[in-house]
């Protein structure tokens, strides 16, 4: 209990103080979690979409491997990226490996799946005779999507928090890819890991304090922006 | 009377199975078509081929004349409102709903919006327009529906039993009302329903449709009073129920 107080009183020092190194890794935590989110969101509803409403050989076995990639362990996200960036590797000679790029893209790795699945799922559930009766109105195949993608609105922004919250969370595979560099890729998570293994408790407390802060704040935000009132 | 829409060796399938074979039908400019037959007869398939919502496998489509099977483009279809069974509205107001078809068809607002608000008055749901479609009576809901589908002035309105999931005086209510702005407006509609009553009250030519094949046409009361072969046990099945 102690420990927890002097953690929150710590963070609360930290952060009034104004501290330029806490400063900087929540601000990287933020860039590299909204960006990953992002483009996991710009991707995977018209992909999730497409999945949920064509038909097409394959389209199963799509289904099936994105819904095992919502459980891929980050571990094994961050080893592909790792050898994708290695300098030997495919991509070697952009040299992102241990910057926050490596991180932005394993955690699009692991996001890109849920929010690809879950809006699938979303789209899947619409009654065909909606589809229907959409097209019956005198919908074109782009006002089609348009409309329905409303219908589900409340699934895709869940698929998006679900999407933000793993990423958030995440920390074998930005450990991994970014190495916890301090002033370059030190996020959140990979120093909470650090200061642990140190012993500096109170300052982990106190950066898990932060990262919850922030979790909570964004999926609230997001939360809100479900819950508001419906309109067209 | 002109014919406005005209079906030859018309065809619909799935997979291997014909769900819809019909060799020749013709709507009239003003007519009200009803089309009976029992579950599963291709009714509502039969809708979805002349709204051209599906491709069928065979036929030609003549719309006033002009064969337009190979012009079964969104302009085509966009002379045409559905509304079925279930109202199937959109998660929001029911001022929106109703202005969906127009809002597609990039009508200006204010259009969109006199529009709406006349045709919300001729289905007595005005005081409904700022509701939520989901807080909606089945009745109400499917006034909505139909409202929804006579804002763009279709040249043919397709109804696919909009009124058998309704209570007797709702749907008797409902009944009336659309028969007086069909009346009105002089809309050329095709109405399928199970009820005979209905079909009565609405249609002035009735088709009678089993296992995909059209057994009889004609003016309703007399294909009532003269069943064919092979229409007269489903007809009689009815009419004993009436009497
Ligand atoms: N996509 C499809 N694939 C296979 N069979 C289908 C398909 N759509 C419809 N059918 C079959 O076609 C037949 C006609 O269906 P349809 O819905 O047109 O009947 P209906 O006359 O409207 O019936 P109801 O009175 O129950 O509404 C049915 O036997 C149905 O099972
Ligand atoms: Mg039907």
């Amino acid at each position: 209990m102690e420990l927890l107080l002097e953690g929150l009183k710590k963070a609360i020092e930290m952060i009034l103080s104004g501290d330029p190194e806490i400063l900087e890794i929540t601000l990287l935590t933020l860039r590299v979690s909204i960006t990953a989110v992002l483009v996991s969101t710009l991707i995977g509803i018209p992909a999730g979409m497409f999945l949920g409403l064509a038909r097409f050989p394959g389209r199963k076995l799509i289904l099936a491997i994105v819904n095992i990639g919502m459980g891929l362990p980050p571990v094994v996200a961050g080893l592909w990226i790792t050898l994708f960036l290695w300098r030997s590797g495919p991509l070697g000679e952009l040299s992102w490996l241990y910057t926050p790029t490596a991180i932005i893209m394993a955690q699009i790795l692991v996001s890109l799946p849920i929010v690809t699945a879950l809006t699938s799922t979303a789209f899947q559930q619409i009654n065909p005779k909606l589809i229907l009766q959409v097209k019956a109105l005198g919908a074109t195949k782009l006002q089609l999507f348009w409309i329905l993608m409303k219908e589900v609105k409340l699934a895709i922004l869940a698929a998006v928090i679900a999407g933000f919250g793993r990423v958030i969370a995440e920390v074998g595979a930005a450990m991994m890819v970014g190495g916890n560099i301090s002033g370059e890729t030190r996020i959140l998570t990979t120093s909470i890991v650090m200061e642990v293994s140190k012993g500096n408790f109170d300052i982990a407390l106190a950066l898990s304090f932060i990262l919850m802060t922030l979790a909570f704040i964004i999926t609230f935000s997001l939360t809100y922006l479900q819950q508001r009132k419906r309109s067209l | 009377m002109t014919t406005l829409l005209m079906v030859k060796n018309l065809e619909v399938k799935a997979g291997k199975k014909t769900l819809l074979a019909v060799p020749l039908f013709e709507i009239q400019d003003g007519e009200v078509l009803g089309i009976m037959g029992p579950n599963g007869a291709g009714k509502s398939t039969f809708i979805k081929a002349l709204a051209l919502l599906e491709t069928p496998a065979h036929g030609a489509i003549f719309l006033k004349e002009k064969d337009i099977t190979n012009d079964l483009t969104l302009e085509m279809r966009r002379k045409f409102a559905v509304a079925m069974q279930q109202p199937l509205l959109l998660d929001t107001t029911v001022f929106n709903n109703v202005a969906v078809g127009l809002k597609l068809r990039k009508l200006p607002r204010q259009e969109v919006k006199s529009k709406v608000s006349a045709w919300l008055e001729k289905f007595q749901i005005s005081h409904l327009a700022k509701k939520q479609a989901s807080t909606l009576s089945g009745g109400e809901a499917q006034r909505v529906n139909l409202a929804r589908a006579m804002v763009v002035e279709p040249d043919i309105l397709f109804l696919d039993e909009p009124f058998s999931a309704l209570d007797f005086p709702t749907k008797a209510q409902l009944l009336k009302d659309i028969k007086s702005i069909i009346k009105q407006t002089d809309t050329t509609t095709v109405f399928v329903s199970h009820d005979l009553m209905e079909l009565r009250y609405l249609s002035d030519t009735l088709a009678i449709l089993m296992d995909g094949e059209l057994k009889q046409t004609g003016p309703t009361e007399e294909v009532l009073s003269s069943p064919n072969a092979s229409t007269a046990a489903f007809i009689n099945e009815w009419k004993s129920l009436l009497s």
